[in-house]
């Protein structure tokens, strides 16, 4: 085998087996989605309105916020995946992988497909809740979905990668998830529509990357429903969402490879 | 044979010469100690043997390969046993051998027949489907170094590998490392800050200020010393150490011990001082140097001074309060 395909089979395979193993962590990335879907989507649908709703047209809160929910579960554990190399770094993992004799940029390419697989299973569960909230859903339909997040994935376990590379503790942690992540969580259209909102914040949404993975999802979501449905909670077409999205891969693979690799 | 050839090296950092021309080669089969104090320039010389760092300037082979121009050839000869834990704790002892097959480019195959090999020279057969959290520090150091050797390499690093560990588990780990060179011709390659230790490599390099201040077989370093080791406690070492060193023309180093110094002859030199300086000496005592005097004849400072540093004690620290939760 080559030494880069050996490196990213290797790297792949060391994430599965231990995602495989920690089954808390499995649990708990698959409870945090479920927390919002359940308690706060039904809970915000039970006592507030879906403003802006035309008339007569059949789609609740907990509906329009499950696709989104969908992009919350893979967009944490795909940040989670890449930034876990400062955990390989502290308890020395890393080391071990550094000096073996591969090339660094396939390291971090095994890194992000173990991260997408990990987030891809996740995803894959989430799907099975689907008919509970009412949301049919066809096994073209599920793959066109699984397919969509695999590449979101890719592209946020890079970012993670990114990130981990020029952090040198996990201190820092906690500021990511405050002040990056929550806020490109929050600002991605998952949780409410980018309609009657303020103009600042209407901008903030639309440089958020994460809104074109969102509303591709929403599009794959409710491709059968009733077109009067796709017009309200979708913006863009499905092309446009996609080049968003594979625009990212790019930019995040070149980016994660790259500050991965300088790393001393 | 040289299977490690070091020729005029030199790494700078900016305005700081950590390593300021170095020379030494390593034969075939040799157990190399490189030894030297913090800061001394030893890490910076083994990152750039292991390919992790790029020389200012100089010329490195290894195994027949050059360093700057055939790193991965060079990665593939050598084997290394780091000072902190690289392993995944998380896995089992065979999982974590077979990740390093495959990084290596070993077949399945060939993976599995080696893993029974290295296991069981190192004891941990019966062990090998258990998680490696579960392991002790002394059974992790011995996997990383059953690890090392899982792709045959012709040279094996081994930086301070038995730091931390209790005195029956550093001469388990001793054994292991003469039996290899005795059944592979396995060149190793070490660093280590217990000087007792140091008597077991063949020849030794002492490096300071980013140059080689000595190296030599344990026996030769010691004879080249001379004499004896003379230490007195006195009841006041400041000004002894002077008039001592004016009387005699010796050269007296203080510490936490007393006042050390060589002598040539010991046995008639103890009646001199005896008389010279009755009532201000407690108490006398005569060895033959160690490598510790050689070490601290050479560099000025005794290596068991020193301490780990800040960053290491903050990460053991760190795994303490991780392993708790």
């Amino acid at each position: 085998m080559q030494p880069a395909l050996r490196a990213i089979y290797t790297i792949w395979y060391r994430e599965f087996i231990r995602f495989i193993r920690e089954r808390s962590r499995l649990i708990g990335m698959i409870g945090q989605p479920l927390l919002y879907l359940l308690i706060v989507g039904q809970g915000i649908s039970a006592a507030m309105g879906f403003r802006g709703v035309p008339a007569n047209i059949p789609v609740n809160y907990v509906q329009f916020m499950y696709p989104g929910i969908l992009g919350m579960s893979v967009l944490f554990t795909s940040i989670f995946s890449g930034v876990s190399i400062i955990w390989d770094r502290e308890f020395g993992f890393l080391k071990e992988v550094l000096v073996a004799p591969v090339p660094r940029w396939a390291t971090a390419l095994g890194k992000a497909l173990g991260g997408s697989t990990v987030a891809i299973v996740q995803a894959a569960i989430m799907l099975f809740l689907a008919p509970f909230v009412k949301v049919p859903l066809t096994p073209m339909m599920i793959l066109q979905l699984l397919g969509t997040l695999f590449l979101i994935s890719l592209a946020l376990t890079f970012f993670g990668i990114a990130i981990a590379s020029r952090m040198e503790t996990m201190e820092g942690f906690q500021m990511i998830m405050n002040f990056l992540i929550m806020p490109l969580f929050f600002l991605s259209g998952a949780i409410f529509p980018m309609t009657n909102l303020p103009g600042w914040m209407n901008f903030l949404m639309k440089i958020d990357p994460l809104t074109y993975g969102v509303d591709a999802l929403r599009r794959l979501t409710y491709a059968g429903a009733d077109p009067r449905v796709l017009e309200f909670l979708v913006h863009y077409s499905l092309g446009f969402d996609l080049t968003v999205i594979a625009a990212m891969v790019l930019v995040m693979g070149v980016l994660g490879s790259w500050s991965f690799s300088r790393q001393e | 044979m040289a299977v490690i050839e070091v020729q005029n090296l030199v790494k700078r950092f900016n305005d700081l010469e950590a390593v300021a021309g170095v020379t030494f080669s390593v034969e075939e089969g040799e157990i190399f100690g490189f030894l030297g104090p913090n800061g001394a320039g030893k890490s910076t010389t083994i990152k750039m043997l292991c390919t992790l760092l790029k020389p200012t300037a100089g010329r490195l082979t290894l195994a027949g390969f050059d360093v700057a121009r055939e790193p991965d050839a060079v990665r593939r000869s050598i084997g290394l046993v780091f000072q902190d834990n690289s392993l995944d704790d998380r896995l089992t002892a065979e999982e974590n051998l077979y990740l390093h097959g495959l990084l290596y480019g070993l077949s399945r195959a060939a993976i599995k027949e080696k893993m029974v090999e290295v296991l069981a020279m190192v004891d941990l057969a019966d062990r090998r489907r258990d998680i490696v959290r579960t392991f002790s520090g002394g059974m992790r150091r011995r996997l990383e170094i059953a690890r090392g050797l899982l792709h045959h390499p012709r040279v094996l690093f081994l930086d301070e590998p038995t730091v931390g560990l209790d005195p029956q588990t550093r001469s388990a780990i001793w054994q292991h490392i003469h039996r290899l060179r005795r059944e592979k011709n396995i060149t190793i390659f070490m660093t280590t800050h217990y000087m007792d230790e140091a008597e077991n490599c063949d020849r030794i390099a002492i490096i300071d200020h980013g140059r080689i201040q000595a190296l030599d077989t344990p026996d030769n370093l010691k004879r080249q010393l001379g004499g004896d080791v003379v230490t007195l406690t006195t009841i006041d070492d400041s000004r002894l150490q002077q008039e001592i060193a004016g009387r005699y023309g010796v050269r007296v180093i203080k510490d936490e011990e007393g006042l050390r110094l060589q002598v040539s002859d010991g046995a008639t030199f103890i009646p001199r001082v005896a008389a010279d300086f009755g009532g201000q000496i407690n108490s006398i005592s005569l060895r033959r140097p160690t490598l510790d005097d050689v070490f601290l004849n050479l560099t000025g400072r005794a290596i068991r001074e020193e301490k780990p540093s800040v960053a290491s004690l903050m990460r053991l620290n760190r795994r303490h309060g991780r392993r708790r939760h």
